[in-house]
């Protein structure tokens, strides 16, 4: 049996890609994917704690962050279709105003 | 001697961490979303291996079959030739690699300390695992103990879909069209 560390530190790591992602990336569409890697590694923290604790709120937990991924990927994409379609450019760095 | 169960975690691990730093590491998006794919499926496979078979069911249908897919429609939609002139390494590097020390030192400790605590037993299944199994054991929970919540979600996930039309559809052009 695996214990317990290891899927944290796995969960860990996969975070902190994650993050590195998130800050160096100016792409808005690969700075989303490091946000679904990130919350990724913590479902994966509650699945292993749902596990190891015997107690399954944790997987319950992990269902509604699910629906937030999908509700975000929805909206979040849909922002993007927008963005380029006034911007014609998907650098993060060049959409620094609301207005056109 | 190396159990099964630790071989094949080991090789999730492994593959998953390899190709969440190709995410993060190649230019093209298409690239980054597939090797995305790939991790969501080692992190399915590891779910597999803590008895969630139902989330891993899941983590296939929904972030492979749905969110991963609608990045690469979205990435399609838009022109490839602008994303992959981006450069690999620009000037916010160094924060990211302060940033994600800083975070690494603190999981570390976090672990670290806690090590004797997180010795918990994991041999025992969570339910009687013979007349009932995870996904009838998870509706149960879900439809009795979390139900106001599960309600919530549904009206969050109507939300959402108004939410990106009305983000996604064509602007009416001001001339009065």
């Amino acid at each position: 049996m695996v214990p317990l560390n290891y899927f944290l530190i796995l969960a860990a790591i996969l975070f902190s890609i994650g993050v590195i992602g998130f800050v160096m990336k100016r792409n808005v569409i690969t700075m989303f994917m490091s946000i679904e890697l990130m919350l990724n590694s913590v479902n994966l923290t509650f699945v292993a704690f749902s596990r190891y604790i015997q107690n399954l709120s944790g997987q319950i937990f992990v269902f509604f962050v699910m629906v937030i991924a999908a509700a975000e990927a929805a909206v979040g994409l849909a922002i993007i279709v927008a963005l380029y379609r006034n911007r014609e450019s998907l650098n993060v760095d060049e959409a620094d105003r609301m207005k056109l | 001697m190396m159990t099964f169960d630790q071989i094949l975690f080991y090789a999730l691990a492994v593959i998953a961490v390899l190709s969440a730093i190709m995410v993060i590491t190649r230019r093209n998006p298409v690239h980054s979303a597939l090797f995305l794919i790939t991790t969501l499926f080692c992190v399915a496979g590891i779910y597999l291996q803590l008895h969630a078979e139902f989330l891993a069911a899941v983590q296939v249908i929904v972030y492979v079959g749905g969110i991963m897919v609608l990045f690469l429609f979205v990435i399609m939609l838009v022109n490839l030739e602008t994303l992959s002139q981006e450069r690999r390494f620009n000037r916010q590097w160094h924060i990211a690699i302060l940033v994600s020390v800083v975070l690494l030192v603190e999981f570390g400790t976090i672990i670290w300390r806690g090590k004797a605590a997180l010795q918990l037993p994991a041999n025992q299944p969570l339910m009687d695992t013979l007349t009932t199994n995870n996904s009838e054991q998870l509706g149960v929970v879900l439809y009795q103990q979390y139900m106001l919540p599960f309600e919530i979600a549904s009206f969050l996930l109507l939300v959402a879909i108004i939410g990106a039309v009305i983000l996604a559809k064509r602007r009416l052009s001001s001339d009065g069209k």
